[in-house]
């Protein structure tokens, strides 16, 4: 592991005991950015010691004494941190980080707040890379991370976990985080499909630690199980020539079939815990998917059940658009069709229209299709995901028909 | 330990509507709440305002000094109108949080939670 990595991966942790210490979000920043840049000089010279995050507490902690002692006026607040400090060293605790994850995903907190926050302190992603991620200026993003942070400290979000009868309404906002984070890396908003698997990789990560630092909760390990088994497909998705290849056509050979298999063995033993949560349901089907050999021996069945049950406790357009590709597999197209027509909020969603062109060309309705296709090259989407509409459009028309304007 | 504004504000069309024992039924649930934050120690002030006809907004026009404009009404003709605050002691805004979830404006109308700036000496 490079200095870079160890930093990387160690940050987070050393950051959440820094907040604890310190009860001071920017303070704690700062003396980790200055501790960073002591460790990279000795470490590249000497060597990573053998426990570097306590290595980088304990430097930062004392470069925070430092900078107290040198301010001449000291408000209030920061007198409660000298005193923090000035305990005895306390060595990371991985409760620090789970209070972190908890203060950055606060409802009191803007969602695309919690995300920036989030990755920021938790994931150790640069303002920038966070900025480019979500397709936001980078200055727009680090006033937004800034505000949230002056938040944090004027009106007193407080830094902890919350009691146990709070989680069932802090939890379900801390994993929406963590799948958003998942879902903009596993389907890049522009560029290249996998222009941010890096994000999705990093999602992984902190649902293994929220399944580490929660192990009770079912609803931790349905999304830890969801994003592995979802993003064990990801290198067959794209062909050779970078082309979008859908998931009935894939080389599953290309799959990660050990993550499929790690996540199935997380579903088998949570769903008899009778928590059932969307997340272990959508794990469930991505399984399902992951197990199977074809396409045509996908137990879509099932598949159609587990939507219907998702959609009953979690309706969402997403939802619906998905069970509909799922009971046009076992009804007929007509039948997704249907459940297509009922579906609100969708017209800025181009996989929306994707499905409802794909399954209009099912039912032999070209015309539709071909309309569905032009509304869905409308919206916004990455350029895998253009190309490949544009050319089922162009391929709607037999070669002596008038091909069709593709905008 | 911080204190923090609840800001109640109620729909304005709620204004001088209603009943006498509509009314009643809102004052009683507004000592309910102040009989049982008060016990606990939380509201460190808070007063009722007369509805948004009573009010005049004033402005000094061209900086210190200038002209004296008044107005009759609130400064924004808004959907929801304030109708009083509470101050309240809390320990964090989780606290907070459930404090003001308490107050009936939060059922009527929506409760707009600020922490108070606190001067410290010298500042």
């Amino acid at each position: 592991m490079t200095v870079d990595e160890i930093v990387r991966i160690e940050g987070g942790r050393v950051l959440a005991t820094l907040i604890r210490l310190t009860g001071d979000f920017g303070l704690a920043e700062d003396v980790l950015q200055d501790a960073v840049v002591v460790a990279l000089e000795q470490w590249n010279r000497s060597g990573p010691p053998d426990n570097p995050a306590a290595w980088l507490t304990t430097v930062a902690r004392n470069k925070a004494l430092d900078r107290l002692r040198r301010e001449s006026r000291r408000s209030h607040k920061e007198t409660e941190a000298f005193q923090m400090l000035a305990d005895p060293p306390d060595p990371p605790r991985g409760d620090d980080r789970l209070r972190l994850i908890f203060t950055c995903c606060h409802p009191a907190l803007a969602p695309a707040s919690r995300v920036a926050l989030t990755l920021r302190t938790i994931g150790g992603l640069t303002t920038t890379e966070i900025a480019r991620s979500f397709l936001v200026a980078e200055a727009t993003m680090g006033q937004r991370i800034s505000r949230a942070k002056r938040k944090i400290a004027v009106a007193r979000i407080p830094y902890r976990v919350p009691a146990p009868h709070e989680l069932p309404d802090r939890l379900p906002a801390v994993l929406a985080v963590v799948y958003l984070i998942f879902t903009t890396g596993h389907h890049a908003p522009e560029g290249r499909l996998d222009a941010r698997v890096d994000l999705a990789a990093e999602a992984i990560r902190l649902g293994r630690l929220l399944v580490e630092l929660m192990p009770d909760e079912a609803e931790c390990r349905g999304l830890l199980a969801l994003m592995l088994a979802t993003h064990a497909r990801h290198l067959a998705r794209l062909d050779a020539a970078g082309d979008l290849v859908l998931m009935a056509d894939q080389d599953r050979t290309r799959w990660d079939h050990s993550a499929i298999a790690e996540a199935a063995e997380i579903v088998d033993r949570v769903l008899p815990r009778r928590m059932v949560g969307p997340f272990q349901i959508q794990a469930a089907i991505a399984c399902l998917h992951g197990l199977a050999d074809s396409d045509a021996t996908t137990d879509w069945k099932q598949i159609v059940d587990l939507y219907r049950r998702l959609e009953q406790i979690a309706p969402s357009p997403v939802v619906r658009v998905n069970r509909a590709v799922a009971e046009a597999r076992v009804f007929g197209p007509e039948a997704g069709l249907v459940l297509l027509e009922r579906t609100d909020g969708v017209e800025h969603w181009h996989l929306y229209w994707a499905t409802l062109a794909a399954l209009s060309r099912q039912a032999g309705r070209i015309d539709e299709a071909a309309r569905a296709y032009r509304s869905a090259l409308d919206c916004e989407m990455n350029d895998s995901d253009r190309r490949f509409l544009q050319e089922q459009l162009l391929s709607l028309y037999g070669p002596d028909q008038p091909a069709p304007a593709v905008r | 330990m911080p204190t923090y504004a609840a800001l109640i504000y109620t729909p304005a069309e709620m204004e001088g509507q209603g009943t006498q024992e509509d009314w009643a039924a809102v004052i009683a649930e507004y000592n309910e709440f102040g009989e049982k934050a008060g016990a606990a120690g939380v509201v460190a002030g808070g007063e009722a305002l007369q509805d948004t006809a009573t009010a005049t907004t004033i402005h000094v026009k061209g900086g210190k000094g200038g002209e004296l404009i008044t107005t009759d009404g609130p400064f924004a003709e808004t959907n929801e109108v304030l109708g009083g605050f509470y101050l309240l002691k809390c320990a964090d805004l989780d606290e907070a949080v459930q404090w003001a979830a308490q107050i009936p404006g939060a059922w009527h109308g929506r409760v707009e939670v600020r922490p108070i700036i606190e001067w410290s000496e010298g500042e």
